[in-house]
């Protein structure tokens, strides 16, 4: 065991896997001599070579784009797209290749390849560098998009998803890369895709999250437990495949839920859970669904943050409001 | 200049040495004592800010920042040749081009503080906020070239990219939009030698990229970005070629990054003392200091009378943005639509009830 931030933890998981397998390579912007803008790849080029672990040009669609050919030729490469508001020249490459390869060939060519970069807000960032858009990648047909919470998740899940025969979204909450410290085994340990994690029972109120705002959610349920509220946690872990099991047996017990995200509320992640609870446990429901969202807004520069981003008070008053329905 | 200029050649438009020293008299721009002396004021005014701003940042007064520091003759130069009807389609380094446009410190501190307010830039005519997203802003510097060439009027785009930003998609299909639609855009690449840690030479395996030009139908020409004299000189031929109905010029400004990419990032990671000290040789305020001294138009007392000015007006300018009004909630709603949709206004008002909710919890 040792003592890692997810900065680290995702660092060990490249490690890890550079190590035991030689055709993962790790590539992007400023990812080879630099260790990445957040030093997330740091000292694997140096560990590695500059032929596995290197520095592009400046295109996210070339990035993307050569990566698709890396994987049908046999290759594991493990991108890094600079900030969530930089992956859209890429958008072409992931819905009309990697998400497809898989698909046009009827499985002859696979795209096992993980595209991994920081998301969200709570970091007093510039313009495009705080989204959440989850979502969008949500909606492609044919990549998995995953979301860890803790160091701990974010090593097993990582290995997981460069282990993984299929595109891997990998969104890091960059608000908690450094804020979050636990022990993490230092072997090699995965946690499996589409697999939410309960992270406290609760009779009350289920309260589903994933990345940054799991943070959010422990802190509303300790006010809630104040309240005599009991909550129960669940980091959803990956967006799609979604575990519907767990969250349809939560509710079953608890009766209501909440879906926290940091993402604009419209078509979100909160809006599809809502949906899969309405289909399969409405008649288990005691009040209605409730999405604790951003607004339907661009995410506003640092001094006007505080509006938009969720609050475990934002959290609290919905889990209040759900319960006392 | 640009029917003589073979990029192919890839020699370096130049007209002043590293000593100040006029190597090139053909195209020595035609500029009165007074106006160079003007200009080197102005980038010495933007290097002050510039310098300031990263001092304001390091005390945590503002948030991320992009240092111009070794590039201020590149935007200095622009800022001569733009007019007031010309457009700019900045990226997000020539804070001087910004200024003699018309955008105030104050709007440009509001950015670097976080206030969206700063940049509708509102005394700058014909000036696009700041892009972010590398290269993207080229095209619409494209797109505004073909409103002017439909419309005949007699403007030119003048648009800022990195080196860096020569390897986006983007930048390739604005150059060859460009020159098919024969627009009269000028595309300033301020090469300043890195992309954050990224150098040059993993950008492009060309020897340049004015050399590029060739392969779009348009005209390139590589000039030293340290040398105001070469910067003027290319940017005056480039805005009459353009404005002439001749078509877009791409300008490769070679220059050096002196400071970090931003004051998150540490060039110690990737570049040598060495290397800096080389170009620290070639700095342009330098170069145009000893070019105006040979000429006994350099007083040095009151150089350092007009820098205490110049830091006075920062200040002013920084104080009165760190003065700004708080935020209001408004302001996140408020221009997204040109009509608010009633279900936004729904989420207004719905986070105005659980405020009101808060205030009452805290009591
Ligand atoms: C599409 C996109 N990808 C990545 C980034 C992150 N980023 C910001 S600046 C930069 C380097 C830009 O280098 P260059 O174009 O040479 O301009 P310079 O910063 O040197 O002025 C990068 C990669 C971005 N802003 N936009």
């Amino acid at each position: 065991m040792k003592i890692m931030n997810m900065v680290n933890a995702i660092n060990d998981a490249l490690d890890i896997k550079l190590k035991e397998d030689e055709s993962v390579i790790v590539y992007g912007e400023d990812v080879g001599v630099e260790g990445g803008v957040f030093r997330v790849t740091e000292g694997l080029q140096l560990k590695y070579g500059a032929e596995r672990v290197f520095d592009s040009p400046l295109a996210e669609s070339g990035i993307v784009g050569t990566a698709v050919g890396m994987a049908v030729a046999g290759l594991r490469p493990v991108v890094e797209m600079q900030f969530c508001g930089f992956v859209y020249p890429a958008m072409n490459q992931i819905i009309s290749h990697a998400s497809r390869m898989h698909n046009r060939s009827r499985g002859r060519f696979k795209t096992p390849m993980v595209i991994r970069f920081p998301y969200g807000g709570g970091i007093n960032a510039l313009e495009h560098h705080s989204e959440s858009m989850e979502a969008l990648y949500g909606h492609i047909p044919g990549v998995k998009v995953v979301i860890p919470s803790t160091p701990h998740d974010a090593k097993g899940l990582l290995i997981s998803a460069i282990e993984s025969n299929d595109t891997v979204i990998f969104m890091e909450p960059k608000r908690i890369y450094r804020a979050i410290k636990q022990e993490v085994s230092e072997e090699k340990f995965s946690i499996p895709l589409g697999k939410a994690h309960i992270v406290s029972q609760g009779t009350d109120v289920t309260v589903i999250a994933y990345g940054a705002m799991v943070r959010e959610v422990q802190k509303a349920a300790v006010m809630a437990k104040n309240e005599g509220i009991s909550v129960e946690i669940i980091d959803l872990r990956s967006i799609y495949p979604i575990d519907k099991e767990t969250i349809k047996e939560s509710v079953k017990k608890t009766g209501r839920v909440i879906t926290v995200t940091e993402s604009p509320r419209s078509f979100g992640v909160a809006s599809e859970i809502t949906q899969i609870v309405n289909e399969e446990v409405f008649l288990y429901l005691e009040a209605p669904p409730k999405r604790v969202t951003s607004f339907d807004t661009i995410v506003p520069l640092p001094k006007g943050e505080h509006h938009y981003m969720v609050s475990p008070e934002k959290i609290f008053y919905e889990i209040e409001r759900t319960v006392k329905y | 200049m640009f029917n003589t200029y073979n990029p192919l050649n890839n020699s370096m438009f130049r007209i002043m040495d590293n000593f100040g020293k006029i190597i090139n008299t053909d195209y020595f721009p035609d500029l009165l004592d007074e106006e160079i002396l003007k200009a080197y004021h102005d980038m010495l005014f933007a290097r002050t800010a510039d310098l300031m701003t990263v001092s304001y940042q390091r005390q945590g007064r503002i948030y991320t920042y992009p240092p111009n520091y070794g590039q201020e003759a590149i935007a200095g130069a622009a800022g001569k040749i733009i007019q007031d009807d010309d457009w700019l389609v900045p990226a997000f380094r020539e804070m001087g081009a910004y200024l003699a446009k018309g955008a105030t410190l104050k709007e440009i501190f509001l950015v670097f503080m976080g206030y969206e307010d700063g940049s509708k830039f509102e005394y700058a005519k014909n000036m696009l906020p700041t892009s972010v997203p590398i290269a993207s802003q080229l095209l619409h510097a494209v797109g505004i070239g073909y409103e002017i060439k439909l419309r005949k009027k007699n403007q030119a785009v003048f648009t800022f990219v990195g080196d860096g930003g020569t390897s986006e998609g983007d930048f390739h299909e604005a150059l060859n939009f460009a020159g098919v639609w024969k627009v009269p855009v000028i595309f300033i690449v301020q090469n300043n030698q890195y992309g954050i840690s990224t150098p040059f030479r993993v950008q492009t395996a060309s020897d340049g990229i004015a050399i590029k030009s060739i392969a779009y139908g348009i005209k390139g020409i590589q000039v030293d970005g340290n040398d105001f004299f070469a910067m003027f000189a290319a940017l005056k031929n480039a805005s009459q070629y353009a404005k002439s109905g001749n078509g877009p010029v791409l300008i490769e400004a070679v220059t050096y990054r002196k400071g970090p990419h931003t004051t998150s990032d540490d060039p110690t990671k990737y570049r040598t003392k060495e290397e800096e000290t080389e170009w620290d040789e070639k700095d342009p305020l330098k170069r145009l200091k000893a070019f105006l001294n040979d000429k006994k138009l350099i007083d040095e007392k009151a150089e350092e009378i007009l820098i205490e000015q110049y830091i006075a007006e920062i200040d002013r300018q920084f104080s009165e943005a760190e003065n700004y009004p708080k935020y209001p909630l408004n302001d996140v709603f408020d221009y997204l639509y040109d009509e608010m949709p009633e279900d936004l206004k729904e989420q207004k008002r719905e986070h105005e009830k659980f405020l009101k909710w808060k205030e009452n919890l805290k009591m």
